[in-house]
């Protein structure tokens, strides 16, 4: 049985799913949250290269490294304003986040 | 046949790291789980020929974002119990619509066909895993990669520096904070200082002390 382009695509969409059911269920837990945006970022990092790989084509492999330079650079600044939030409140209730509104 | 059983193991491993990911209740399990996942993640590019990109998976996630997640992990002092709740209240909501999605997006997977003329269109043909055996001299992935992503992606490439670069200095910015009371030697009002300021002279009279 050969591993064909559709199981790669196939594990990277339950991966991409998993990432979104992480946000809905942890909704209180900004790093869980975070840490759900990445893994469905790994999702379409998957894709991409497993697009790339059976097309022939490097193409998807350089725009997969330019995903993983911004995931990179978004978990540090999402990190930041996590910290920066966590001392001006003292905890990291998402709920909580509505200054701005009031 | 190995392939096909180390595909099948890295892909579970993936997705049960990532249900982990999502379901423990220890956000420090949470980011272990998050290193698997990344490191299956990797395996599995390394099965697709994709060298380059599986090292480069495991130096920035696992080398870098997972240890600054768990970083801040532990240096935030909450309650993570508490933090869990809802997570009940919001699984058949959460656990359908991802259903949902995953079914739409294999009725995608299986219903998707390259295009007749596929090959024509390619920007940069790959070298493919039976040419790398066969040339063993030949171009590999990562040399591949090179020669168009300094050339032809070279902007994309100074971009993606330039993006790091901002989200460097907006991490520094973020969190930098000038706190009070801590002694600081200001090299400028040290260089400053005259005789007269630091230097008093007493004239004490003899037999009388100083009081």
């Amino acid at each position: 049985m050969e591993i064909g382009l559709g199981h790669y695509l196939s594990v990277a969409g339950v991966l991409f799913a998993i990432g979104m059911a992480g946000i809905f269920l942890n909704r209180k837990n900004v790093i869980i949250i975070l840490m759900s945006i990445e893994l469905m970022l790994l999702a379409v990092n998957i894709n991409l290269v497993a697009f790339s790989q059976f097309l022939g084509d490097l193409t998807g492999q350089i725009f997969a490294f330019m995903v993983l330079t911004v995931a990179a650079a978004e978990a540090a600044v999402g990190l930041a304003i996590l910290v920066a939030f966590f001392r001006n409140r003292g905890d990291i209730a998402v709920e909580d986040a509505n200054l701005m509104k009031n | 046949m190995i392939a096909v059983a180390a595909f099948y193991f890295f892909a579970f491993a993936a997705i049960a790291s990532g249900l982990m990911v999502v379901a423990s209740k220890n956000p420090v399990h949470s980011v272990l789980f998050l290193i698997s996942a990344f490191i299956a993640a990797s395996g599995l590019f390394v099965l697709m020929g994709a060298e380059y990109l599986a090292m480069l998976l495991v130096v920035v996630y696992v080398g870098a974002v997972a240890v600054l997640f768990l970083f801040v992990v532990m240096m935030l002092d909450v309650d993570f119990v508490e933090m869990k709740q809802g997570f009940l209240q919001y699984l058949p909501i959460g656990g359908a619509i991802a259903a949902l999605v995953v079914v739409e997006l294999i009725m995608v997977v299986f219903t998707w066909a390259f295009p007749s003329d596929a090959d024509m269109r390619l920007a940069h043909p790959a070298p493919t895993a039976a040419e790398t055996v066969a040339d063993p001299n030949g171009p590999t992935n990562i040399e591949a990669i090179g020669l168009i992503l300094y050339t032809d992606y070279i902007h994309y490439f100074q971009i993606a520096g330039v993006i790091l670069l901002i989200a460097m200095i907006g991490a520094i910015i973020l969190t930098f904070r000038t706190r009070e009371g801590i002694k600081k030697q200001d090299p400028a009002k040290q260089v400053a200082r005259r005789r007269e300021e630091g230097v008093e002279l007493v004239d004490i009279q003899s037999g009388q002390g100083l009081s």
